[in-house]
């Protein structure tokens, strides 16, 4: 297990993971499924070897690639195969149990059926409703056409997937809102990964634009090689205004500063874990804004979790890939998600639960990764994987913990759910955990969407919608007492900031300083 | 280690947030856990008690037979329902002895509505007088309901105003015209008439309602000028479009619109199309997606949080987890794949009913899917249900029987468990699609089971 915590910048780095790629079988720990290995072929993605690919590593093959695809199996699929039920029920058998199987298995192989979910819509328009995009924006024509409307109509073979697709920003409000369980979102990523892999100019402005988004990792980890410079770079008069003529994305913004020192380098120079038991293991998935921009949260996870006794391991990750499922970037995302899966399983396999501080992060483990990926051990890291404070509240006695503790300085805060959160029964856990600590106001201001919806607002045609999605909670933001603001989702932290002005919060930063961690 | 609170309160819509609410202000700490986002998103927002009485044997006698036989009546040998009722606390003596009403008492449904007049505050009318008020909806009908938005207030059918009633061409699922023909066949004591205006076009034709609503509370620019007025400008060449009996022509004093305008600021927004009118302005409740079902959906969250109830929306409690002695100790909560324990001393089920799926159901039965609580039911079937359509449906009843305190009951008749009770629509005895009692059979059982809830919790 120490291989995680030790080297795991080595592992981490990009494109030194290569090994794996090259055909050769992970080791397998004892009563871990191997991972990063597919259950079935996978469904969309024409084997006629034309399509363009991205290369194995996390370079951007922004144009049609030269890669060797063919020679690298698991490159090859890279999109939605099928999600079945689990690493172990997964039928690799062609002799199907009529008691056992599930419908989704006499589809030819690997398709996404999404049949059922289409047949449980019973046309309530809840989910347009719901919608924030739909509410300033009349051209796109709402979650109930991008989903079960439009998944019936591309059953006919010459029809394309409706351009509108690219609009939606994958907030998943809709999933929530569905009374039906109509898997919305799971349809609106198939979609959009069809769209963008069948229809979407590979050399246009905007698909080399929503490369670059999606895999802001990528660039990211070179950055924060250089922190500084490129903290200075992206603040030179004019360059965010050359982005968005060059590249469409929005020149308004504020690009996010680079730590000096990322969570990773903090946590190899402190020595890893600092507290080792074996009965309280969690595997942290940091995601990349708290590595690279905000360790300070990281950092306040590892603190607050070795208060409570936990052993904290920091396995080599990538991309949760929620960015990339936004842009319908299906291949990046499979490629990483190969990655995490692995190196999460084998935590798992030493007993640790999956642990993240972003909500985004921690939905697409939980939901996207087992509704689009059929990886082995792809389910387990799901069931195993909770948000930070989630986690907490269900194995700890939090409660007991801050009653009556006192903040030192009294601050009131403006608190946000982002929408993933919602999804994941989130949205009033920061409200509830501090209601009792003296000192601290926690006021919820309201339940629309921040607009910024991860790289859906830094696109420049996105901007102004994004803006006035925002509005409302700008609006109730200034209303409310507290002038700091707090929320768990990195995205709209920057969004929260870019209206109003506010330094904005992680609830974990709150609570280490209510534990006194 | 479970999630624990007093009382644990299973739903999201009015029933949930009722007996949460109830409970709390007995004291017990509360906690709400709904599978999605409320319900009460599809509602129309008005908060009907009784309308009618319908009848629950035919006219004729079914005949002796196979089952089948007796499904040859013919609708018109049901007698019509009784109503619309004037009154509906005087006529809850005259429905089935099953139904919850009878069960809990005209106290309870007194008592509900009070309780929500208290969280509604001055966003609804109606709570001063028992009699059920008459409003124009959606289908053009004219419907009897207890409390209203005070935003559809200047419609009541009882009113004897010439109304102008206004439509958009791109809003398809309603027309005006037909709506006010609708209204003068079912002898409203009123001139109306229906007139459709360009403002709409602006958007595109399936534009959802929702971005009407923001166009109109933010006041954004329409064609060059502000929403507001925009609007007013394309419904004024309409003001004196009613023709009375006599030929002559009246101004219009009120104007009805489907139910979009604004939504955080619907109040504003109606006072300014009033004022550049010249007339009343009112909205008529609409089907989902509904923004007076949005609007009570916002204030009534606001409730719960304010009386300290703690509620998490997007995860499903999925059965029982733990039980001893005839007492619920732990049910579970499907987090994302993992089953986590939510313990309390009291459990309220409010998941509603066939539709709401609290009720689940396939070819062999009629099954509760949390606590598997009794639902009484024809073991044959064919006698779920009869062929007119709309006739006395056995199923319209089926759900969860319950007693004294909204206490959820087994086949005998004795309680379930010690600690669960029931509110809602999952509450079997009503036929609220006939009766027009869906709210208040959610009001009165949500404040029993949250009252007996919180005492069963605290003692």
């Amino acid at each position: 297990m120490t291989r995680h915590t030790d080297d795991g910048d080595a592992e981490e780095g990009n494109g030194t993971d290569g090994e794996r790629d090259d055909g050769t079988e992970p080791p397998a720990s004892p009563g871990v499924p191997e991972a990063g290995r597919d259950e079935q072929p996978s469904i969309f993605v024409p084997d006629d070897g034309e399509v363009p690919e991205a290369g194995s590593d996390d370079g951007l093959g922004a144009g049609p690639a030269t890669g060797d695809g063919v020679a690298d199996r698991a490159a090859d699929r890279a999109a939605t195969d099928g999600g079945v039920e689990s690493a172990t029920g997964g039928s690799d058998s062609t002799e199907l149990d009529p008691d056992a199987y599930d419908p989704v298995d006499v589809f030819p192989g690997g398709d996404l059926d999404l049949r059922e979910g289409a047949d449980s819509c019973y046309k309530c328009t809840s989910c347009d409703t719901s919608c924030p995009v739909a509410e300033v924006d009349e051209e796109f024509p709402g979650p109930k056409f991008q989903g079960p409307e439009q998944w019936r109509l591309k059953r006919k073979d010459d029809h394309d997937i409706d351009e509108s697709i690219t609009s939606c920003s994958n907030c998943m409000r809709c999933d929530d809102a569905c009374p039906s369980s109509v898997p919305l979102s799971q349809m609106h990523n198939e979609a959009r990964g069809q769209f963008v892999e069948e229809q979407m100019e590979k050399l246009s402005r905007e698909y080399i634009r929503n490369r670059i988004l999606s895999n802001y990792r990528f660039f990211a980890s070179i950055a924060s090689k250089v922190p500084r410079l490129a903290n200075a770079a992206t603040k030179i008069p004019g360059a965010m205004k050359l982005g968005e003529k060059v590249l469409g994305i929005a020149g308004d913004r504020e690009f996010p500063d680079f730590a000096t020192e990322t969570f990773r380098e903090w946590w190899k120079a402190r020595g890893g874990a600092q507290v080792q038991n074996p009965g309280k293991r969690v595997a942290y998935f940091h995601g990349c804004y708290s590595n690279y921009n905000t360790p300070e949260v990281g950092k306040a996870m590892v603190r607050v979790y070795e208060h409570f006794g936990y052993e904290v391991m920091v396995p080599p990750q990538k991309c949760s890939g929620t960015p990339m499922f936004a842009n319908g970037m299906l291949k990046d995302a499979r490629r990483h998600a190969e990655t995490n899966v692995e190196n999460l399983v084998e935590a798992i396999g030493e007993g640790a639960d999956v642990i993240a501080s972003c909500t985004s992060c921690s939905l697409s483990l939980r939901q996207e990764y087992p509704e689009l990926f059929d990886i082995h051990g792809i389910e387990d890291v799901s069931e195993h994987t909770y948000e930070a404070l989630e986690y907490l509240r269900i194995n700890e006695d939090l409660e007991g913990e801050l009653a009556g503790t006192e903040l030192a300085d009294e601050q009131a805060f403006a608190y946000h759910a982002p929408c993933h959160a919602r999804n994941q029964g989130l949205s009033r856990q920061a409200v509830e955990t501090f209601r009792d600590v003296d000192g601290v106001e926690m006021e919820d201001v309201g339940d629309s969407c921040s607009g910024i919806s991860g790289t859906y607002g830094w696109k420049a045609e996105k901007y102004e919608k994004s803006m006035e999605i925002g509005a409302e909670m700008f609006e109730h933001m200034e209303d409310a007492e507290g002038d700091v603001g707090m929320t768990e989702c990195p995205t709209c932290a920057m969004q929260m900031e870019h209206g109003t002005g506010y330094e904005v919060e992680h609830p974990l930063q709150l609570l280490e300083d209510a534990v006194g961690a | 280690m479970a999630i624990d609170s007093d009382v644990l309160v299973v739903g999201g819509g009015l029933a949930a947030i009722t007996s949460a609410i109830a409970a709390a202000r007995e004291g017990a700490d509360v906690r709400l856990v709904s599978h999605k986002a409320s319900t009460l998103r599809q509602a129309s927002g008005l908060i009907d008690a009784l309308g009618y009485v319908p009848a629950t044997e035919p006219a004729k006698p079914l005949r002796e037979g196979p089952p089948t036989a007796g499904r040859e009546l013919d609708r018109d040998e049901w007698p019509d329902p009784e109503g619309p009722l004037a009154d509906p606390f005087e006529a809850i003596d005259r429905l089935p002895e099953t139904h919850p009403y009878r069960v809990l008492g005209a106290d309870a449904l007194r008592e509900g509505l009070a309780l929500f007049d208290d969280l509604a505050g001055d966003a609804y009318r109606g709570g001063h007088t028992d009699s059920n008020a008459l409003l124009p909806t959606f289908g053009g009908s004219v419907k009897p309901t207890a409390r209203y938005p005070a935003a559809a207030e200047a419609g009541l059918a009882s009113d004897d105003r010439p109304a102008l009633i206004v439509g958009f061409r791109s809003l398809t699922e309603y027309d005006a015209r037909a709506f006010a023909g609708r209204l003068e066949a079912a002898g409203v004591p009123f001139d109306v008439a229906g007139a459709e205006v360009e403002f709409a076009e602006a958007f595109r034709a399936d534009t959802k309602v929702t971005r009407l609503a923001k166009a109109l509370d933010h006041d954004e620019e329409i064609g060059g000028a502000p929403a507001r007025e925009a609007l007013a400008k394309a419904v004024g060449p309409h003001l004196h479009d009613v023709v009375d009996e006599a030929g002559g022509v009246d101004r219009v004093e009120r104007v009805g619109f489907p139910a979009f305008l604004g939504d955080d600021r619907g109040d504003e927004v109606r006072a300014e199309l009033a004022d550049r009118l010249g007339a009343d302005v009112f909205e008529i409740p609409m089907g989902p997606p509904s923004l007076p079902g949005l609007r009570l959906e916002d204030r009534l969250y606001d409730a719960l949080d304010a009386e300290g109830v703690r509620f998490e929306t997007g995860n499903p409690v999925v059965g029982i987890e733990t039980e001893s002695d005839g007492r619920i100790e732990t049910v579970a909560v499907d987090r994302k794949g993992r089953e986590t324990p939510y313990g309390a001393d009291a459990f309220v089920l409010a998941t509603g009913g066939l539709v709401g799926k609290g009720l689940d159901s396939d070819r062999e039965s009629v099954r509760e899917p949390i606590f598997d609580l009794h639902v009484e039911q024809p073991a044959d079937r064919y006698e779920w249900f009869v062929d007119d359509a709309f006739g006395d449906q056995p199923y319209a009843r089926f759900g969860v029987r319950i007693g004294e305190g909204a206490r959820a009951l087994d086949a005998d008749g004795e309680p379930e468990y010690d600690n669960v009770f029931a509110a809602g629509g999952v509450v079997g005895g009503a036929d609220a699609a006939r009766e027009k009692s869906a709210s208040g059979v959610s009001l009165a059982t949500g404040i029993a089971a949250g009252r007996r809830a919180a005492t069963e919790a605290t003692q």
